[in-house]
């Protein structure tokens, strides 16, 4: 990946996230350092979900255009989604085990976390067993419309099953309930990871633009 | 629209002729759901778990993966001879080609659900005689849903190389929010409780069936054109 002036930014960013969450943002009182790991574990999670809402938006523009960019669009997406979803999947647990006692629980959250993860892996999954481009890009984007639809059924079965996540402190109806040094942190953090995504999705799409510039030009020698 | 719906019975017609004459996946199928049951019991410690307890996973998982097995063959024999080619050329619309479809798999997953339930009652001794009709509801809305979404991705799997892997990883996601409020409306109903402390859960069933039905129905036609 060569470095664009907005992977640049989206970096420096990420940097001044981590500095800023670990010397000029307070330790919380009770969770003390491990709470620190919040500033990577929401924004991740904020990123995991838009990149799935946008691979189904992608997908459902993609059965309506026809166009060749956006199955691409959905496609970088779901990659770079699926990374983030990974990294929801793994600071959580780190903290969790520090906090809760237990790396996993079955949560709703994590719950529905999980199997974004596993819509995210079959949709890969999907996209490596079809050779067929037109038919790849119709079939994934049957299932990125289907992921996207799901979500919010996983979500209500096991919201009912359980949950013990905590509440929302920033996305709520009311004003944030956070110190005000933390919520900058934060909303510095969201910022930059939602740069990063964009970063990786142009770079991601690119690379798909070329490698089938490259498959194309292989087809027409042979 | 009467059109439509005639056309849909004559596919799941022909799909349930075919099954009914080969009759190869059905007792397949109920074979494993039965082995399935069979094997639960071995997995089971009985002084520490009560048989109500265990009676929804062991019903719930079973009909995930029995119903994963019949939906897998279901788009597995057009693929033979290109027999789907004829289907896509008849004067058929593909939404009543799903529906047929989707119809005689449901027909097919009910009547393996119609002979395991009462499997699971008689070899796990529990007698179902006052909750059959609301079991029956929880079954029915489920399997409407599980049917769904299985045909639309029997459809697409058949077309991948990998079809056999690709269909449960691609269904089982779609699967949890069904099994989550049928196992729970079913563990309900067994534990004695009454109707109504189930009935939050049928509604989610319930909203699962419509919202996926039309989705699938309307995804269909995308994953046959060439």
């Amino acid at each position: 990946m060569k470095p664009t002036p907005l992977s640049i930014a989206a970096a420096a960013g990420v940097a001044l996230t981590y500095v800023r969450a670990i010397y000029f943002t307070p330790t919380e009182a009770v969770q003390g350092p491990a709470q620190k790991i919040f500033y990577v574990h929401a924004p991740s999670a904020w990123v995991a979900f838009l990149a799935f809402f946008l691979v189904g938006l992608a997908s459902a523009l993609y059965l309506w255009l026809r166009e060749e960019r956006l199955d691409r669009i959905a496609e970088a997406s779901a990659e770079v989604g699926l990374v983030f979803t990974t990294v929801v999947l793994i600071t959580g647990p780190l903290w969790g085990k520090p906090i809760w006692g237990t790396y996993w629980t079955w949560d709703a959250r994590l719950t529905l976390t999980l199997f974004l993860w596993f819509i995210y892996v079959a949709y890969m999954v999907l996209r490596g067993a079809i050779d067929d481009r037109d038919m790849r890009a119709r079939f994934s984007a049957v299932l990125g419309i289907l992921g996207a639809l799901l979500i919010p059924f996983i979500h209500l079965s096991v919201y009912l099953f359980r949950t013990m996540h905590p509440r929302p402190i920033l996305m709520k109806p009311s004003a944030p309930s956070l110190p005000g040094e933390m919520l900058t942190t934060i909303l510095i953090a969201f910022a930059a990871f939602t740069l990063l995504y964009v970063a990786l999705l142009r770079a991601r799409y690119r690379y798909a633009v070329e490698r089938d510039a490259a498959r194309l030009s292989e087809s027409r020698h042979a | 629209m009467n059109n439509f719906l005639g056309d849909a019975l004559l596919i799941a017609r022909k799909d349930l002729a075919i099954e009914f004459r080969t009759r190869s996946a059905f007792l397949s199928v109920l074979v494993f759901a039965l082995l399935g049951i069979v094997i639960f019991y071995f997995a089971w410690d009985s002084t520490a778990v009560s048989a109500a307890d265990l009676a929804p996973g062991v019903l719930w998982v079973i009909f995930t993966f029995s119903g994963l097995l019949g939906l897998h063959r279901s788009f597995g024999v057009e693929q033979e001879e290109g027999a789907i080619d004829g289907l896509l050329a008849s004067p058929v619309s593909r939404e009543a080609i799903f529906l047929g479809k989707a119809g005689a798999n449901l027909i097919f997953v009910l009547a393996v659900q119609a002979i395991a339930i009462p499997a699971v009652s008689l070899f796990y001794n529990l007698p179902l005689g006052g909750i059959a009709l609301p079991l029956s509801a929880i079954a029915i809305l489920a399997a409407i849903g599980l049917v769904a979404v299985g045909t639309l991705f029997s459809s697409m799997a058949a077309n991948t190389r990998l079809s056999e892997l690709l269909l449960p990883m691609l269904s089982l996601p779609f699967f949890v929010p069904i099994v989550i409020p049928a196992a729970q409306a079913t563990a309900k109903l067994l534990s004695g409780r009454p109707v109504g402390e189930a009935m939050s859960w049928l509604r989610l069933l319930l909203a699962f069936d419509l919202v996926f039905v039309a989705a699938c129905m309307l995804a269909y036609p995308f994953t046959l054109e060439e």
